[in-house]
């Protein structure tokens, strides 16, 4: 049966949330398209402090930390035992005031999003409906080709395997849903809030303290702050733990260090920052992400790493970057754009900036799938 | 052999029947001296044969891709084109781009020394059979049937590939991965103590669904979703949890002898003519039982929401051992790197082909293919079912008098109590 599809103008226009009923099967649920681009304020009219965000028709809420505006020194000294070479230069960074996920998005966020039946999964939008959206709509994840938990613990627990783009086209169903600016944090505000005004290795004083802040591959292979899924847990093995079971920061932040590592919006130049002037404090500091796959950077470290390891991914200014093997396991070509398969140690964190950068604004998810 | 003498040899092994028969008593290191080129043929250029491609010419640099064939035709052109694009030297394809039903039949006369066969898997038998008598080289994907008359011509080619002398690797890459391979040579050594039950499970979200493309035939509507229709896919237990049963089947050195299961289709598919959106079930819970009495629970399900679990447990006397995570006990046995298992088994099959030592693992594939499709049945039919019955089993899930224009009719969701053995 053909369908036809007629699109308010005002989806056009994107000047709001246009409606679309895709009825080829009786009972398919009418699948609501929405613009391209979701319109945000530029700036968050909200009071500064922390809020919690509910998503809008569920019971799943979770809890924005306030960031004041601050200047600090971005990267690591030379000096710094367990260091990365692209850690440095070390460059004075300011970044504008931001709300931060107090914790990592959990899978009971996620589903929301990958469940949701009022988005087409990519691949499924019907080709005569791809030709008036576009071709970024937003959709949600393809399924998996395994499995998305590898055995570890799911309800209250990090999201894992999660590719960059994948993360982005999270915050931009958050923007859609909420009216909120929401986006990865850059990589100069994610350094910012993990530090909360510690110089030093990690964002607290003594370094021997990781364990209270931190799951790591020490600590981790234990069933406490699990849930009954964690199969890993119930073996004793090192795995993902309920996020905000550890000590927050003194910005109120929990699992910056250990857990799983972060993605960060920045698309990755190892030349970028020595580009940036060492003489001057550099507003925001952040190079822009594009519509490439490859790379972008992770961070914190997650429950698989030692402080103990030739790099300590576990450390405040330490940059994971991604690349084409992160998806070997991967069988089919083109490779997902969505999962990182076997990958089990990335999630992310959100972030709304109170007022966006210019060059920020209108960000939106761009990698397509293609042979890579 | 002298260098020339291989490559008219490789000619001569081109041409099937007759003059296959006559050489195939000739050992098969052709390309023992490491520098030949090995002309491979892809046969299906969906996701999973575009992978299968780019994993051969990584496994090893004498491999080219020769010649292609799908049942569409910018299919076909697309993995050549994009395979161009990255890696010019090694695509030699010409003009053997082959489309059609009958694609496979011109590849397997173009040349090529080793064929890829990774079209949906309601074709495998045919295909395998062609590129058995054609005297190929072979990467065959799993499943590799989809119903009993299938399976029982893959048994017959077991023999037969044997006899030629050539290599069949089947894409049940677990067996090519160095953490299983070592855990199970440690259950296999006694270190969980007699084996007394295994578990194992392909649970997750579920597959892709393509919408239909305008006025699109039947034909390659179901086969662009494939995975949806019994005859092309044989159901997620056959096509996907093949898989796991296959290590349990490697565990237990063999084949359960019967099966009882429940299962149904209702939350993860979409609801319609069966035309439309297909017919075959969302989750399965079988239980299997293997000679010696062992029980292997097996469950499979493409739901949205449930805890996801692809995994293989096996319990013995003595503590269990989680061969997915390349556990014993509580200890993991095997903490190195691997090699993407995707990319070894080729590696693996190459290296046997060059040693001519070639591997045939069609046996083993063909049995974990049929253990999936016992469970499947002892599920659709609501009865328990032999190994025995399935063997004799003449339910073909092939529609007859296949075309591609052919309007295709499609058998209703399978009704346990009501659906025949």
């Amino acid at each position: 049966m053909k369908v036809r599809y007629t699109v308010p103008s005002l989806v056009l226009a994107a000047a709001s949330v246009g409606v679309v009923f895709a009825t080829s099967r009786a009972d398919d649920a009418a699948k609501q398209l929405v613009p391209p681009a979701p319109v945000v304020p530029v700036k968050l009219d909200l009071p500064a402090k922390n809020f919690t965000e509910t998503l809008p028709g569920t019971e799943v809420k979770f809890e924005m930390v306030y960031v004041p505006t601050g200047e600090y020194t971005m990267g690591s000294p030379d000096d710094e035992p367990g260091r990365d070479a692209n850690e440095g230069p070390r460059r004075k960074v300011k970044v504008k005031a931001f709300w931060l996920g107090k914790c990592e998005v959990t899978w009971d966020e996620y589903y929301k999003f990958w469940n949701d039946e009022k988005l087409f999964m990519a691949g499924e939008v019907p080709e005569d409906l791809k030709k008036v959206l576009g071709p970024d709509a937003i959709t949600k994840p393809t399924n998996t080709f395994v499995d998305e938990l590898y055995d570890h613990g799911r309800d209250g627990h990090p999201a894992v395997c999660m590719s960059h783009h994948a993360a982005m086209m999270y915050c931009h169903w958050l923007r859609w849903k909420t009216k909120k600016g929401y986006r990865l944090p850059t990589e100069a505000e994610w350094e910012f809030a993990c530090r909360a005004g510690h110089d030093g290795p990690y964002g607290f004083d003594k370094a021997e303290k990781l364990g209270d802040y931190a799951w790591y591959k020490e600590n981790s292979a234990t069933k406490d702050s699990t849930d009954p899924n964690s199969r890993r847990a119930d073996d004793g093995e090192p795995t993902t733990h309920k996020v905000g079971t550890k000590k927050a920061n003194k910005l109120g932040l929990h699992d910056m260090h250990g857990n799983v590592s972060e993605w960060c919006l920045d698309q990755y130049d190892p030349k970028f920052r020595e580009s940036l002037p060492a003489d001057k404090v550099i507003l925001g500091a952040f190079n822009k992400p594009t519509d490439k796959k490859w790379s972008h950077v992770v961070r914190g470290g997650s429950w698989a790493d030692l402080p103990t390891d030739p790099v300590n991914r576990l450390r405040s200014a330490s940059r994971r970057v991604s690349d084409r093997t992160w998806m070997k396991n991967d069988p089919q070509v083109p490779r997902s754009i969505w999962w990182l398969t076997k990958l089990d140690v990335v999630g992310f964190r959100v972030c709304v900036p109170v007022e966006e950068y210019p060059e920020l604004v209108g960000l939106k998810p761009m990698v397509e799938k293609k042979p890579d | 052999m002298s260098t020339t003498d291989r490559r008219d040899f490789l000619k001569t092994g081109a041409v099937a029947g007759a003059a296959a028969a006559a050489v195939s008593l000739i050992p098969t290191a052709v390309h023992a001296a490491g520098n030949d080129v090995i002309k491979v043929g892809l046969i299906g250029c969906g996701g999973r044969g575009s992978g299968a491609i780019h994993d051969s010419l990584e496994a090893d640099k004498s491999t080219q891709l020769f010649a292609v064939a799908d049942f569409f035709e910018d299919r076909a052109k697309g993995a050549v084109s994009n395979l161009q694009k990255k890696q010019a030297d090694r695509v030699n394809v010409g003009e053997r781009v082959f489309h059609g039903l009958n694609g496979y039949k011109q590849l397997l006369e173009s040349g090529v020394d080793l064929v890829i066969l990774a079209t949906p898997p309601g074709f495998r038998p045919v295909h395998l059979e062609a590129a058995v008598k054609a005297n190929k080289h072979i990467f065959c994907e799993k499943p590799v049937a989809v119903d009993g008359p299938g399976i029982k011509k893959c048994l017959e080619l077991v023999e037969e590939s044997k006899k030629n002398g050539k290599a069949v690797v089947a894409g049940t890459q677990r067996r090519h991965q160095a953490g299983y391979i070592e855990t199970i040579k440690q259950i296999k050594d006694g270190a969980i103590g007699d084996i007394v039950s295994a578990r194992c499970a392909w649970n997750n979200n579920g597959i892709w669904f393509n919408a239909r493309n305008g006025s699109e035939a039947d034909v390659a509507y179901q086969i662009r979703n494939w995975y949806h229709y019994l005859w092309l896919c044989g159901d997620h237990i056959v096509e996907q949890h093949v898989h796991n049963l296959d290590v349990i089947n490697w565990v237990m050195g063999a084949h359960p002898v019967k099966a009882v299961a429940l299962g149904g289709r209702g939350f993860g598919r979409k609801s319609g003519a069966p035309e439309e959106v297909g017919n075959i079930w969302d989750h399965f819970a079988v239980e299997f039982e293997y000679p010696n009495g062992v029980p292997l629970y097996s469950y499979c399900a493409h739901v949205p929401g449930i805890v996801s679990d692809v995994s293989e447990t096996v319990y013995g006397s003595k503590g269990r051992s989680h061969v997915n995570r390349y556990s014993i006990g509580k200890k993991r046995v095997f903490e190195g790197t691997e090699i993407n298992p995707y990319v070894q088994e080729h590696i693996d099959l190459i290296q046997s082909i060059k040693a001519g030592k070639p591997l045939n693992e069609l046996q083993s594939v063909t049995e974990s293919t049929m253990t999936a499709i016992l469970g499947r049945t002892a599920a659709y039919s609501g009865q328990v079912v032999t190994w025995d019955q399935m063997l004799k089993s003449t339910n073909s899930t092939m529609p007859d008098g296949l075309t591609e224009q052919t309007a295709l009719k499609v058998p209703p969701v399978p009704v346990p109590g009501k659906y025949k053995v």
